[in-house]
């Protein structure tokens, strides 16, 4: 018996990348921004898509949703109050959201066509481990860590943190009281994704939502053009 | 998390299940479709050695791959038992981060996953050279000696069969 040693030197595909990959040439050939939202639960992605969501239907823009959960449509009806067509997934105990789940959802959302849509908004189950190893096809990932999680969240998880193109910090109307340690916050963020884009938000206050939707059009002109 | 991956394919009484340890069992899933993947290039790359038996699959897989060896190791057992790739080793090699420096205009590996500082400078490094591979590095054969009896029963098995 002899050995021969075969050099493939070749990526593994999973399923979910392949399938991320045609949604990703969907959305680029429909021209329309794609963002996958990210943070821990609680963090609160929906009151900042919902700030998000609202000011854009104001503004004429036409943005959607896919919300996922493992149960309730809470968060679907809250979103939906904002006059954006929003749809939820259950995923009924599986902890991220995956392409197969975002097709199946755009495959069959009566009303809504991608072609005729600015943003599509996707909010992820609430988990800072598991959505980094899955993608949605999406052009902007999003991450969001609020004052209350403690400052070094990024080195805690650094695979997602690395994994993502901007990042939010959301509750800033309340830092005073959390004792949040702003520069520290920063710093830790831009030690595991050197020079990421930080918007620093309040949902309630609406702080840092001009400079979030500036975003938004700047990277939606990035993609048409 | 949900359900123990060996609950939800029906494996939980199977031996090979308990030998890793209950993070890697429960954190499977993912890694139990990268290892269907793997089946399914080496089963096809070895069609091309006939007679050959695979002995061992090298990976590369990047620390911010985000994938676990040990889960790796378990779901390699479990999709190959009973099947002709049964008994090949799958050897995981971890891949360091290494960042291309722009103030010193060279590349430099990083220990850990902490921070992304060129080590020689100290400057933050946003450009990622390596570190997020997943990938099939090589694949071990064994194969009959050619001109031995058992190899030429096998080439005129196969011509026959062509």
């Amino acid at each position: 018996m002899t050995t021969r040693i075969v050099e493939l030197r070749r990526g593994i595909l999973k399923k979910n990348d392949e399938l991320a990959a045609e949604l990703r040439e969907r959305f680029t050939r429909a021209g329309v921004l794609v963002l996958n939202l990210v943070s821990s639960p609680g963090t609160g992605k929906t009151a900042f898509l919902e700030l998000t969501l609202r000011r854009l239907t104001q503004a004429g823009a036409k943005a959607a949703a896919l919300v996922g959960d493992l149960e309730t449509d809470n968060d679907a009806r809250r979103l939906a109050a904002s006059g954006a067509p929003v749809r939820q997934i259950n995923t009924h105990g599986i902890c991220h959201l995956d392409a197969e789940m975002i097709g199946r959802h755009l495959d069959d959302w009566a009303g809504v066509e991608l072609e005729r849509l600015d943003y599509l908004f996707i909010e992820n189950v609430g988990n800072l481990v598991c959505p980094s190893s899955y993608d949605l096809g999406e052009k902007v990932r999003v991450v969001l860590l609020s004052v209350t999680e403690g400052e070094d969240k990024p080195l805690k998880y650094p695979t997602l943190f690395n994994s993502a193109d901007a990042a939010a910090i959301t509750k800033i109307d309340i830092a005073g009281p959390c004792g949040f340690d702003r520069e520290l916050a920063l710093h830790n963020i831009n030690e595991i994704r050197p020079g990421i884009r930080i918007f620093e938000t309040s949902a309630k206050s609406g702080a840092g939502l001009d400079e979030w939707l500036a975003y938004l059009a700047e990277q939606r002109k990035v993609l048409k053009g | 998390m949900g359900a123990h991956a060996c609950e939800r394919i029906g494996l939980s009484s199977r031996p090979g299940c308990l030998s890793a340890g209950p993070a890697a069992r429960r954190n499977a899933m993912h890694e139990l479709s990268i290892v269907e993947s793997v089946v399914e290039a080496v089963t096809e790359t070895a069609a091309a050695y006939p007679g050959a038996r695979v002995m061992s699959v090298k990976l590369r897989v990047g620390v911010l791959a985000a994938v676990v060896k040990e889960s790796l190791e378990f779901c390699w057992e479990l999709a190959t038992v009973g099947t002709a790739l049964a008994g090949a080793a799958l050897v995981v090699n971890n891949v360091p981060l290494v960042v291309h420096c722009a103030a010193c205009g060279r590349d430099a590996e990083i220990e850990g996953v902490q921070n992304f500082r060129c080590p020689n400078c100290g400057e933050l490094a946003a450009e990622l050279r390596q570190g997020r591979e997943l990938e099939i590095e090589s694949i071990e054969l064994e194969e009959p000696e050619v001109g031995s009896e058992s190899a030429s029963q096998q080439v005129s098995e196969s011509v026959g069969n062509a």
